[in-house]
């Protein structure tokens, strides 16, 4: 009963999303606004209609309906009720439901919107957001459907289907196959909603981006009333993408950060482009230039968020054969090339108003630097897009299946990582419209010569890699830059209002939180490149099989085995977990706890690493191996990461700068 | 020549006789290797796991890439390169094993295709911003632009203060 509710609320939302789009469309070509004020309402009752879906699949998982397929194949009666609640998006069914759900919220706070100023765009956002939604809803209805059950048949097969076939009875098992346990893990809880949530929320822009085409509004109004969903998207994608970082560090159990896999490019891609877009769009705010441009990135965004939606979960490009017996995946294909190939259309229908209003003074101005981020951005964007994709070109063509394995990612982004880096250091301080060598040499310097002093630093600490040099000196110079832009704006106010330097920087932050906001992201940006530069330049392993009291060295630290134990948990896991102990120069500095989780349910191992972290290094222990009856003997891979807790210390100042950058500045803020 | 020159060219002779005889004895011995889980895994962390996707063979924790990991040790023991062992694999496995694309053929693409596209964009870009320059000035600012902003406001701010006290 609960579950045919729960799928006739599914269809009824269809229905009514498809009502909202075509009533908007009716609304616009009769001129009639009592359709499209139909239209808003309809696409309001999407979110409430959905929430009960939500709570539908949620009540099915908490109370063990295991005839539902979804429910058994994502709990049991072992898991706690927490990760019951993120069994919602811990399949491809539910990951669809709660995508489609959020794609209804975000759509219903757009709809609250005073919309007096923009009443032209309304349809047209309307009927974006609902088509979006309606491919969604079509493909949990059709084809990943959240509630379909098992069903014995009269022949003693199991059959999964939505109604009972003829003859058949229902059946009901008495436990789920459980959570994927990798997927158990609080990281894993936030990462994917923050994943989606910036997925979701790149749609609003997108749709506003279409309206303006579709409208022929295409002045820079679209951009200003998106600007902050551009940045929410951008600051959930960015927390997403982090979430994801430090599960991979926590869970995975190789001793890094980012594997370079399909599945993480996926969710980089949209990144790239939307981080491009949000330097871009202050150019045609600032000078009206680059509009064609910036309608690129937003359809190009949009598309890799639905591609990076369907590469998430469904795993087919992992071979042609997987692609091929894959229902969604031709459909998600034939979805994005039909979305993408309409936008470009109505781009180049609306070519020629879409010029640039101003003209380049300088080849050193800002907006010329910015240009030549967006390349940098798009470079690495299609050696991400050629990464992923080639390897199924590759068996299409010649048969065999090729590997992008992380030394190619590396070698192919560094230099443009790098070039990112240079820019961040030089684009603060140009100017808009004119600057010269002259002008920005005279800005310059200052800040050069605290990073030249750092890179003396660097190599007298015994730094020999260029790579590693120039990584240092490029985060020197864009922190003194960042640090220089601070201070010529805490003196300016301290000169003109006779504030104190926190008052100072209160105001100043507070009075411009986008640039500001922006500046601290730079500097996020630069812990997050040491930690990145020490773990990629500087990392250490060693392994080795021990006996209780042996121990392992690396890099000055040693790592003894002490002791190991095996035992079962009432949640269905066999936890084999050793103690270790980390010294240095004799000294004992902490004990570590690595450990082997065997789900019982799922059959799967979960290696979970004991780690000494510090901001000057971490030292992460992974139990490799050991054996069973004796538990004498176990085998060891001990990493010495440098500087990697930058990593994580700069996500969290690149959040914080993010939420600086999107919070609204009051009125009387602004104007003092 | 005095008793120090003859002891050091003695001394010279003797590790010169040291490096020729310890060369012939291993070259006659043939000691088996010792090899340790180090140098399988620096081995196994250049080659990719033929069945799970993405994962490099010093970190897959399936049975059989347990098995390809005692076989790098078994090749390794026998004196086997790392550029030997990771042929065998690919002749063995294809060359999906590799952790990048062998630069020939169909590969080439790999390699050539985004630089290609990288240095149209930056030809590209270059047009664009030659093009804009090149255009009639809409507005073109009568005097040299303030640095930034931030001296801009600085200006704008001065210039209230002076009025606020005339």
């Amino acid at each position: 009963m609960t579950v045919d509710l729960g799928f006739g609320l599914l269809v009824l939302t269809l229905i009514v999303t498809v009502y909202a789009a075509v009533a908007a469309i009716v609304g616009v070509s009769r001129n009639d606004a009592r359709w499209v004020n139909s239209a808003r309402l309809a696409s309001l009752i999407t979110f409430p209609l959905l929430t009960l879906v939500v709570a539908v699949v949620l009540y099915l998982i908490t109370t063990g309906h295991y005839e539902v397929s979804y429910v058994y194949a994502v709990s049991s009666n072992a898991m706690p009720l927490y990760l019951k609640l993120t069994a919602l998006w811990g399949g491809q069914a539910g990951s669809l439901v709660f995508w489609s759900w959020l794609m209804a919220a975000f759509s219903s706070a757009v709809m609250l919107r005073k919309w007096e100023r923009d009443r032209e765009f309304l349809p047209w956002v309307i009927v974006v957001t609902m088509i979006t939604l309606i491919f969604f809803l079509g493909m949990v209805i059709f084809f990943e459907n959240p509630f379909v059950r098992f069903w014995g048949t009269p022949m003693g097969n199991r059959i999964e289907a939505m109604f009972p076939p003829l003859g058949s009875e229902l059946l009901v098992p008495n436990d789920g196959r459980g959570l994927n346990p990798l997927l158990r893990h609080p990281g894993m809880i936030i990462h994917p909603p923050m994943l989606y949530l910036g997925f979701v929320s790149f749609v609003i822009p997108f749709a506003f981006a279409l309206a303006a085409l579709i409208t022929g509004r295409t002045d820079d109004r679209w951009i200003r009333i998106t600007r902050r969903w551009t940045l929410v998207a951008w600051l959930f994608l960015t927390i997403g993408l982090v979430l994801g970082m430090r599960w991979a560090y926590d869970v995975l159990g190789w001793g890094g950060y980012w594997g370079w896999d399909p599945v993480e490019i996926a969710a980089l891609m949209p990144w790239l482009t939307g981080t491009a877009f949000l330097h871009s769009v202050m150019i045609q705010e600032k000078r009206g230039m680059f509009k064609q441009w910036n309608m690129l990135l937003i359809i190009l965004t949009y598309d890799l968020v639905i591609y990076g939606t369907f590469l998430t979960r469904s795993g087919v490009l992992s071979s042609v054969h997987a692609f091929a017996q894959s229902a969604i995946g031709p459909l998600f294909f034939a979805f994005i090339a039909l979305t993408f190939v309409v936008s470009i259309w109505l781009m180049l229908l609306r070519w020629k108003s879409l010029r640039s209003e101003g003209q380049l003074h300088s080849l050193l101005s800002r907006e010329t630097l910015f240009l030549v981020n967006n390349l940098l951005f798009l470079g690495l964007f299609i050696e991400c897009f050629w990464g992923v994709n080639f390897p199924l070109l590759s068996e299409i063509v010649t048969g065999q299946k090729v590997t992008f394995g992380p030394e190619w990612y590396i070698r192919a982004t560094g230099p443009l990582w790098g070039g990112l880096l240079l820019l961040m250091g030089i684009a603060p301080i140009s100017a808009w419209q004119i600057s010269t060598m002259k002008t920005l040499g005279r800005a310059f310097w200052k800040p050069l010569i605290p990073s030249v002093l750092a890179v003396g630093a660097v190599v007298a600490l015994g730094i020999r890699q260029v790579g590693a040099v120039i990584g240092f000196w490029l985060i020197a110079l864009v922190a003194s830059v960042t640090i220089y832009e601070y201070w010529r704006g805490i003196r300016s106010r301290s000169r003109s209002t006779g504030e104190n330097v926190f008052q100072a920087v209160w105001r100043l932050t507070a009075k411009n939180r986008r640039r500001y906001g922006g500046y601290i992201i730079h500097l996020g940006i630069i812990f997050m490149a040491m930690g990145v530069i020490g773990i990629e330049a500087f990392q250490q392993q060693t392994q080795g099989a021990l006996t209780p009291g042996q121990s392992l060295e690396v890099a000055g630290y040693t790592v003894t085995y002490k002791s190991l134990a095996e035992w079962d948990t009432a949640d269905g896991k066999n936890v084999a977990r050793a103690v270790m102990e980390v010294s240095r120069d004799g000294k004992v500095l902490q004990e570590l706890y690595p450990r082997r989780d065997y789900y019982y349910d799922s059959q799967q191992p979960m290696t979970i690493p004991g780690v000494r972290a510090t901001m000057e290094d971490d030292i992460y222990v992974i139990l490799v191996d050991w054996e069973p009856i004796s538990t004498r003997q176990a085998t060891f891979k001990v990493f010495r990461n440098p500087l990697v807790s930058w990593l994580w210390f700069g996500s969290i100042i690149l959040i914080l700068g993010s939420i600086i950058a999107v919070w609204p500045t009051p009125e009387r803020e602004a104007a003092r | 020549m005095n008793k120090h020159k003859i002891l050091r060219l003695f001394g010279l002779l003797a590790v010169l006789a040291g490096f020729v005889f310890t060369g012939t004895a291993q070259a006659q011995d043939q000691v088996p290797l010792v090899v340790t889980d180090d140098m399988v895994n620096q081995v196994a962390s250049q080659l990719y796991c033929p069945v799970c996707e993405n994962i490099s063979l010093d970190v897959c924790p399936t049975q059989a890439c347990e098995q390809w990991r005692s076989l790098i040790r078994e090749k390794l023991e026998a004196g086997w390169s790392a550029d030997q062992i990771k042929e065998y694999f690919a002749a063995q496995y294809g060359d999906r094993v590799l952790p990048q694309p062998p630069n020939r053929g169909l590969n080439r693409l790999v390699y050539i295709l985004p630089r290609v596209m990288i240095i149209a964009g930056a030809l590209l870009l270059a047009w664009i911003v030659m093009k804009l320059r090149a255009r009639k000035p809409s507005s073109v600012p009568t005097e040299a632009a303030p640095q930034s902003s931030t001296e801009y406001l600085t200006r704008v701010e001065e210039e209230l203060n002076k009025r606020k006290g005339e």
